[in-house]
């Protein structure tokens, strides 16, 4: 493994470890607030974090207003987004919802959920494309 | 068959170790009985998964979750990036869509496994919370779904979506099951 690549996978741990442990801090807090009734917890990182990467990807690039070095880039996307979001727990929780009885409910998390997704990317890259903007403007 | 629902000392619910794996330890404190008989389908797969007695602080569980979450992200980064650079490059985002894949089916068995006696939860949260959570990833998959949509048109964006989706629902339901059959449910 070259210096690089070593460097690089321990800054995506790194991120990895940062972003599950602000997922584990979101589930403990949504818990808590919430209840157990919905995984609003799971919806609520999956949408943040698709929103952060759809912000970070674009102000991040070259070219961006936030240009950064590829290994930063790859601890904020890979490791940080990567880690705090999740697709198994998510998968768990539809199927779990089957399971409890409530395919409506179950049909419902993973419809809200993959809307919700799309349109946090979505949303974030368009502010990122407007911070670009303004700071090639000023 | 379910156990006990409680230990009889301070009548704290051990059994519903609820997917996101917080909520074992949630309910572990809470000693409520949120979902009733509508949770009874799931406690013969959930029950000693709960260690009984061993609490784990919150600092713990933080710990345990960034360290299986290191792991995990690091399986994830090394085998994504070795399958998109055997498929095209990652043009099509394959290699995304092979750790969630997997990942739904070995949460799935993770599940349908719990109810084997090794399984605890400071295990469920380094395992399960930790490494499977940070494995998979939802912020890639949206990501991608507008960079495809953008660079290659709606229809392949479109194909991402349902075999995410559609698959890893399949997978996880099929894990759980295989997961029951080899662990303690059979």
């Amino acid at each position: 493994m070259t210096g690089y690549s070593l460097r690089l996978s321990l800054f995506v741990a790194l991120g990895a470890a940062l972003g599950s442990m602000a997922r584990y801090g979101v589930s403990w807090t949504g818990l808590h607030l919430a209840g157990t009734g919905f995984p609003w917890d799971t919806l609520a990182v999956n949408v943040a974090g698709s929103w952060l990467i759809g912000l970070y990807a674009v102000i991040s690039a070259p070219g961006g207003c936030r240009p950064a070095d590829p290994v930063f880039r790859h601890f904020m996307l890979a490791g940080v987004c990567g880690g705090f979001t999740t697709f198994s727990v998510f998968s768990l929780e539809s199927l779990w919802l089957v399971q409890t009885g409530d395919p409506g409910r179950a049909a419902l998390y993973v419809a809200v959920s993959l809307v919700l997704w799309i349109a946090g990317v979505w949303l974030g890259s368009r502010m990122g494309r407007r911070l670009n903007a303004a700071a090639a403007q000023g | 068959m379910a156990p006990e629902h409680s230990d009889g000392q301070g009548g704290w619910e051990v059994n519903a170790n609820a997917p996101s794996g917080v909520r074992l330890i949630v309910l572990e404190q809470t000693s409520e009985l949120r979902f009733g008989d509508r949770r009874a389908s799931l406690l013969d797969s959930f029950a000693s998964a709960a260690d009984n007695g061993a609490m784990i602080a919150w600092w713990e569980g933080l710990l345990l979750v960034g360290a299986g979450g290191a792991l995990g992200g690091l399986a994830r980064f090394w085998l994504s990036q070795w399958i998109d650079n055997r498929t095209g490059g990652g043009r099509f985002p394959w290699g995304t869509l092979a750790v969630n894949a997997s990942g739904a089916l070995l949460i799935g068995l993770a599940l349908g496994w719990a109810s084997g006696p090794a399984w605890t939860s400071w295990l469920w949260l380094l395992l399960v919370v930790g490494v499977l959570g940070s494995f998979t990833t939802v912020s890639s998959f949206s990501l991608q779904v507008v960079g495809v949509a953008e660079q290659d048109g709606l229809r392949p964006a479109l194909v991402y979506v349902l075999l995410t989706l559609g698959g890893g629902l399949a997978l996880v339901a099929i894990g759980h099951a295989l997961g029951r059959l080899a662990g303690g449910a059979a």
